[in-house]
């Protein structure tokens, strides 16, 4: 092997730092701040101001740290799908063993130093996030079962509650009544994701519904779990998060979204191709509104409590 | 007669890597000490017997 050589492989497989911070699903760990920061503000009481941004930032770090050992796991089925073949590690720039190792150190990492910044109770939730998403979604149900991503989705909703949990100590109606809105959310919003989207999971061998059961079942799924949202999203006004401000985002969203739920569940599928699924994508988009908006609404009730304008 | 040095991709990639790291580890020492001062002038970790002789 001459020195070119050496110097050419090595050029291919050599990540640079971003690579890295690719194997965190950065999108992802958007959300999971938002969410976290969310439940973190409209908790009753307050942490101090570093403690907070620590706090949060450890939130982030477990969720991209469970991101990473997902990729780890799946990527078998990321190098045979087309929207996942430029991730890190099919793409050759991050080893399996690299994603593994890295995922494992920030997990620990994130976990021991929420517990030393915030409370047991709060790292405790986070290391049980990670191990949900990695090993009950990723490792066993992502696989084996079209709900695959109803029962995952629980890993998604947990960041309100641990923020919840950073400032109180404790598990409340509110905070489950955050983690339920999430979970309710997911699958009419991924699955609206699913119609649309010409995804490969079949040749992959994941169980989607939509590969399983076909589209006509999932736009039921949909509507089903977009009947079941709505009272939980608009029963959260009547808590201590909620208030008047609340109450109308989720009247006016929940009555969009099931309006919606009902227009894809009243179609075909000749009706979606000719019109290129314009129903089901504006329905998807909507979805990424309605929870930003919900979220939204409980912080500004959250950030006007203390002028007496907030809550009920 | 000097040898130029020929600015790599690769070279990037290891320098993108190294100030990544640097700024995590330098982020880290950051927090954690904001932490120590937080939790030590709010007396989280002031001993038992001290709040009793107060």
């Amino acid at each position: 092997m001459s020195d070119a050589s050496i110097n050419t492989q090595a050029q291919e497989h050599e990540a640079g730092f971003g690579d890295y911070f690719a194997l965190l699903k950065p999108r992802v760990m958007s959300l999971v701040v938002f969410t976290a920061m969310v439940g973190l503000l409209a908790a009753p009481g307050s942490v101090h101001p570093f403690v907070a941004f620590a706090s949060i930032l450890f939130i982030a770090v477990g969720g991209g740290a469970s991101g990473a050992l997902n990729m780890w796991y799946d990527s078998d089925i990321d190098q045979v799908m087309s929207r996942t073949q430029s991730r890190p590690i099919p793409s050759g720039k991050v080893s399996r063993e690299e994603a593994f190792a890295i995922g494992m150190t920030l997990s620990v990492f994130a976990v021991v130093m929420l517990g030393l910044a915030a409370n047991m109770l709060a790292a405790g939730l986070l290391a049980f996030t990670i191990f949900f998403y990695v090993v009950i979604y990723t490792m066993w149900l992502k696989r084996w079962t079209p709900q695959n991503i109803v029962i995952g989705g629980a890993a998604g909703a947990f960041p309100p509650m641990i923020g919840w949990a950073v400032v109180t100590g404790g598990i409340s109606v509110e905070s489950v009544l955050m983690f339920t809105l999430i979970f309710m959310w997911t699958p009419p919003h991924f699955w609206a994701l699913c119609l649309f989207m010409k995804s490969d999971y079949k040749d992959a061998g994941v169980p989607m519904l939509h590969v399983t059961h076909g589209h006509r079942a999932t736009r039921v799924h949909i509507l089903v779990y977009t009947l079941l949202l709505a009272p939980i999203a608009i029963g959260m006004a009547f808590t201590g998060v909620g208030g008047p401000i609340y109450l109308s985002v989720a009247l006016l969203l929940n009555a969009l979204f099931l309006y919606g739920a009902v227009a894809i569940w009243r179609r075909d599928e000749e009706t979606a191709i000719a019109d290129n699924y314009k129903r089901e994508r504006s329905f998807f988009a909507l979805s990424l509104l309605y929870l930003f908006l919900h979220f939204g609404a409980i912080l500004t009730e959250a950030t006007l409590a203390p002028y007496g304008l907030g809550g009920w | 007669m000097g040898f130029q040095q020929v600015e790599h991709e690769l070279h990037k990639r290891r320098l993108s890597r190294n100030v990544g790291v640097g700024l995590a580890l330098a982020g880290f020492i950051v927090i954690v000490f904001g932490l120590t001062v937080v939790k030590v002038t709010r007396g989280d970790y002031e001993p038992v017997n001290a709040r009793i002789e107060d």
